[in-house]
Formats: structure tokens, sequence, C-alpha cells
């Protein structure tokens, strides 16, 4: 196995540097740069600011200086936020997007599991039909306008919490964005469990559980454990994009994540600070790939993956 | 005449009439299918018979709320005339409603110049006025004013535009990126797909790597790259999102085609010499449809929920166009104040991607071969 994730780490390199090299040229074929204010800079001075972030060498030069910086673990300085280097945006930001992400994730995967087993268990039922609705509800509704009415109902109808901001990660600030992010996750993976769910209580393994008169409980683990594998399978992009933080989230809630790094870099041509989030997302997603693939071998005992 | 006893005749169903069948039987889906047809009617005919242009600004009715009777109310008509009044430089002697009109006495310590009384026909609340009677050389007047009666049934924005007009239009827009998106990555997706899987071995291999790679590339990096190479031009932007959304077409057909080339009709065309390019179109393709039409109803809503995101970020439709996204990010930010301008487009866009679920799980129920 361990041989396995190593394998697996090397062969991740060479679609990292793809990733890299495209988001790279693809960046700096967009019309304009970093220091395009809406007066001009004067000639000399923008001279001068090319020449520091050696802006004037040829593409490929810069190309290979930024490969080389990475291959270091260097970022490079932010174009735009001109007193930090890219690392320390993201080692600020990251902290609060994966505290969000992953409470969204665990939220999503809990209470998406336990709708979809009543839904499968319960099938044509109130309870079915119930789950369905809200399911449906949870995909259809933007999380820009369920984030909106959580702040009014929640935070000034009720006041029960703050309508926003991070306060270092209060409890009372994460609940609102949390459940924010995680209502069209829970309902996305109540409908896979539920499907799957559904296949898995069919089954022959599961009817032999039934007949011996097993208790409801024991059935409902036996069979999540075959349902759970395409939950599995999506769930693998789903966390790296969770994690990495919402756009939406971050700018309704006003909270300091790295969600706002990519609209906020490409948009201001801010070409480190874009690279450096898409590095860190590319990373992100091989990673969970890799988690995905070593659940399924644990999950599936058909998988192996000693070869 | 001899009587001729009729054979039974056994019609065989094809699988796609056998999937009509199921899918009618399913009220989900046909209920779905009505709404989709409304929504599709509205967006397209509405805007022709509605009394508003989705442009036309209404100065005096910024952010009314939605309501089946007409505009002006009776309390917003005498401020409307005092302000007429006060740039006239005229005294309101009295005012009453009449009928359809209100009549106003107007004094002045100077002549009143007629020619002012225009800006009754100015406002949107009169069509005009019309001198009733002159008194003290021109100091004194009695007009009428017929009122100009308008209906906002879904109220107006915060620059004073109606909201129904705009919602329709907004339908259009959002429905028509949505089907051209969602076009382009079938015609990509089913495409790729289908050639990997037929052809298989090391071309295979590669194809399915390089969805692998495009797979890793962060969407919002891409589409914000998009925004910002195409601009304001989102109908090349939706071909481009397109031509970005078919990498899971691409995967589903890929899993299709594999398992069809196994077929024996498949090795019967080959045994007959039939090109692969033929055996493509005419046996794998055509057989792939069935999933890849209920990835279609669900690719839709993505779409237009991609885009709803983008204009949320304000890098979507650009005013005065607007689209179901534009104008629920519109009324999210006036939330507290106008809840209208979130309730109806919200409202449309849920019901729309609503049906369109709802369809998709109808199509899939009714294609899916292992429920017969």
């Amino acid at each position: 196995m361990l041989s396995y994730i190593l394998r697996r780490l090397v062969s991740a390199l060479p679609t990292l540097f793809v990733v890299v090299t495209l988001s790279f040229f693809l960046i700096r074929l967009a019309p304009g740069g970093p220091f395009d204010l809406e007066q001009p800079l004067e000639a000399k001075v923008m001279e001068n600011l090319n020449r520091i972030y050696k802006l004037d060498r040829p593409l490929i030069e810069q190309y290979w200086l930024y490969l080389s910086h990475l291959a270091t673990g260097d970022f490079g300085p932010s174009f735009y936020a001109r007193d930090f280097t890219v690392a320390e945006l993201l080692s600020r930001g990251l902290p609060v997007s994966i505290t969000i992400g992953g409470l969204a994730l665990l939220l999503a995967l809990v209470i998406g599991i336990a709708l979809g087993t009543i839904a499968a268990f319960r099938q044509n039922h109130a309870a079915d039909y119930s789950v369905m609705v809200f399911a449906t509800f949870g995909i259809t509704i933007p999380t820009f306008v369920v984030a909106p009415v959580l702040q009014i109902v929640f935070g000034l109808v009720l006041a029960w919490l703050p309508v926003g901001g991070w306060n270092n990660g209060h409890v009372r600030n994460l609940v609102l964005p949390v459940v924010a992010l995680a209502l069209p996750q829970i309902a996305v993976v109540a409908r896979m469990i539920r499907a799957s769910m559904i296949e898995a209580l069919r089954s022959n393994h599961i009817r032999t559980l039934r007949s011996l008169g097993l208790p409801r409980s024991t059935i409902a683990l036996h069979a999540l454990r075959g349902a759970m594998l395409p939950v599995v399978s999506y769930m693998g992009p789903a966390a790296a994009a969770l994690l990495t933080g919402s756009v939406v989230i971050e700018t309704i809630f006003g909270l300091p994540g790295v969600g706002r790094y990519f609209v906020e870099g490409a948009l201001n041509r801010d070409y480190t600070l874009v690279m450096g989030t898409v590095v860190m997302v590319a990373v992100f997603v091989l990673v969970f790939n890799l988690i995905v693939d070593i659940l399924y071998a644990l999950l599936d005992p058909r998988v192996r993956y000693d070869t | 005449m001899s009587e001729t006893l009729a054979a039974p005749v056994t019609v065989s169903r094809s699988l796609w009439a056998d999937a009509r069948i199921r899918l009618f039987r399913n009220k989900a889906a046909v209920t779905s299918l009505f709404v989709l047809t409304f929504m599709g009617v509205l967006a397209i005919f509405g805007p022709m018979f509605s009394p508003h242009q989705y442009e036309r600004v209404y100065t005096a009715y910024v952010r009314v709320p939605a309501s089946l009777s007409a505009y002006p109310k009776p309390d917003q008509i005498a401020p409307a005339v005092e302000r007429i009044a006060a740039r006239m430089r005229a005294q309101i002697d009295r005012q009453q409603i009449i009928g359809g009109s209100v009549r106003v006495t107007l004094v002045s310590p100077r002549a009143i110049d007629e020619r002012n009384l225009a800006f009754f026909g100015r406002s949107d609340l009169f069509q005009g006025a019309n001198v009733i009677e002159r008194a003290d050389e021109g100091k004194k007047l009695v007009i009428d004013a017929p009122i100009r009666w308008r209906t906002f049934l879904f109220g107006t924005d915060g620059n004073g535009r109606d909201l129904f007009t705009r919602t329709l239009i907004a339908g259009r827009v959002s429905l028509a990126i949505g089907l051209l998106a969602t076009g382009v990555a079938l015609l990509i997706g089913v495409i790729y797909g289908a050639t990997a899987g037929y052809l298989g071995g090391r071309i295979d291999t590669v194809m399915m790597r390089v969805v692998d790679i495009l797979y890793a590339l962060p969407f919002i990096f891409f589409v914000i790259m998009l925004v910002v190479f195409f601009g304001r031009n989102f109908i090349l932007m939706f071909l481009a999102v397109g031509a970005i959304e078919w990498l899971d077409m691409a995967r589903i057909v890929r899993g299709q085609t594999l398992s069809i080339k196994r077929q024996e009709y498949v090795q019967a065309a080959e045994a007959l010499g039939v090109t692969s390019g033929g055996i493509l179109k005419r046996h794998v393709i055509p057989n792939t449809l069935g999933p890849v039409v209920v990835f279609m109803t669900l690719l839709v809503p993505k779409v237009i929920l991609l885009e709803s995101f983008l204009s949320f970020l304000g890098l979507g439709v650009q005013e005065p166009m607007t689209s179901w996204g534009v104008l629920i990010a519109d009324g999210a930010r006036n939330i507290q104040n106008a809840g209208w301008l979130l309730f109806f487009p919200a409202l449309f866009l849920v019901s729309t991607l609503f049906a369109l679920n709802f369809l998709g799980d109808g199509l899939r129920d009714a294609l899916d071969p292992k429920d017969r």
C-alpha cells in the first residue's frame, strides 16, 4: 500500500507540472498587467516596477524562474498586496477556509448519510419524499440566496448569531457560513446515498442479514459500506473545493479565506497570487483523489492496488 | 363478404417508445415538462405582451412593491402634484381626484406659465394636463390631469424598472445560456468520449489523461480567465463554458462506449467492414444517448447556476441586459428593504431548476434498463 501511495504521488507530479504551465501562460495571455491603474503610472516608474518584479524578462525566462522558485517552495511576492508574499497570504487565509470547509464537509457527510439512509429504508413513504424534496431544494437554491436569508433570519430577526465576520473563529461566527456552505452538499450526499442504498438493500448479502433478523442499525451499517462508494468518489473533488474556500460564502459573510484570492488575483492580474492559488487547489485535488482511491480499496475488497 | 379474422398484432416497442411511456406515467416528470414549457413560452413571448420595456426607467416608481392593483396609489398622487406645482412656482389651492384624473386649482402671485403644464405629461403619473378654467388674469388655473395607470405585477427595481418584464427577459438569457453551453458540452463530450472509448488502448489512455489534467485545473480560475478574455460578450463566453463542462460528459460516454463495443451488433458491423467512424455514428453514439440525456437535464441547471454565480461576482451579463443571476444578486443586496426583488427572480430560477431536476430523475428512471 505504501509503495502504491508513493507511486501515485510521483505520478501526480507531471499533472501538477502541466497545470502550472497551462495556467502560467493562460494568465500571461490575458490583456493588462498587475500595475495597470486607472491613471497610468509614469513610464519610468512602470519600467522600474517591471524590472524589480522581473516582468521585463522574456516570458520563457520568467516561466523558468517561477518554476525553479516553486520547486524550492517559494511562491514569490504578491503583486497587488505589495507588503505580503503569496505564501503569507495563503497561510493566513487557508486556516479560515479549511475550518469552514472542513466543518461543512463533516456536516454534509453526517447529515447527508443519515438522511439518505432514512429515505432508502422508507422508500416511497412520507419520510422519503420529504428528504427528496429537501434535497432538490438544497441543490437548486443558489448559495447566494440561502446565505442572505440565513443572515436575515438568524442574524437580524432572531438575533441569535452574528451576521458575519471571522472573530478568530468563534463558534458563533462559524455556524451560519458552515450551514450555508454545507446545505447543497448535504443535498447531493443524501440523494446519492439514497440511490445507492436502495440498490444495496436489494443485494443478496443484505437479504441474508435481514432473514437472520438482525436489527436495522446493523443492516444499515453493512449496506452503507457498499453504498458509500459513489459518495466517496464524488466527495474527493468536492472536499478539495470546500477546503480551498468558497468565493460566495467568504464574500457574503466577510471571511478572510483563500476563496476570494482567485477572483481578486485574476482580476488584478496578480500573477503570483493566481499561480499560488492554482497550485494550492491542484495539490488539494490530487491529494484528495489519492485519498479517494485508498478509501475505495478499504471499502471495496475487490479493488486492489498491490500490483 | 368473407369474414377475415384479424391476426393478433404485436407491435414491438423500441427503447425510446418504451421510455416515453414510462416517462409519461411519472407525474413529477410530466409536471416538470409542463413547467418548463410554460417557462420557455413565458420567457420567449412574455416580454412582447408586457406593457413595459425591460430597460424603461420610471423615476416616480423606484423600488415599489409588487401589487396587483395599478399604480399610482392614492397616497402617491398628492405629493406628486405638489412637486410639479412647486416646479411651476404655484401653490395648490384645492385638489381632488375625480374618476381617473386629478382636478387641481393652482394659484400664484404672478401669472402662471401654462407651458410648464408639460411637467404633468413628463411625470410618470399623469398623461398630461388640460386647462379647464382660467381666472385672475392667469394667476389662478383649474386643470385636469388624467392619471396614467401602470401595473407592476412584481414591483420595480432600484432604478424603477418593471421587475416582471425584467424577470422574463432574464429568463430568456438564462435559459439560452443554459441550453447553449450544454449543447457545446454535449457535442464535444460525446464525440471525445465515444472516440476514446471505441478506439481504446493507448489512444484511450492518453485522451483520458488529458481529461484528468483538465479536471485538476481549478474551474473558477478557468471561468474567470474566460471572462477576462471575452469580456462582455457573454454568448462567446458560454460557448467557452460549454467547452469546459464537457469533461463529465466525456467520461460518461466513454464508459458507455466501452460496454457497447463488446456487443455482437458492433462486432457484426466490424465483420462487415464498416469503418470506425461509421460504427461510432450508427451504433455507438445512439446507444449512449440514454445516460447522456439524463446528464444533460442536470447540466442545464448547473450552467444556469454557474451563470448566476458569475453575475453575483459582477462578471456575468452586463446592464441593462439581465439574467436571473443578476436579478437575484441584486435582490440579495436589497433583501431587507425590498424582499420582492429577491423573491420573484428566485422563484422563477428555483422552479425551473426544480423542474429540470425532476425531469432528469424521471428520464433516468424511464431509461434505466435495470428496472425493467
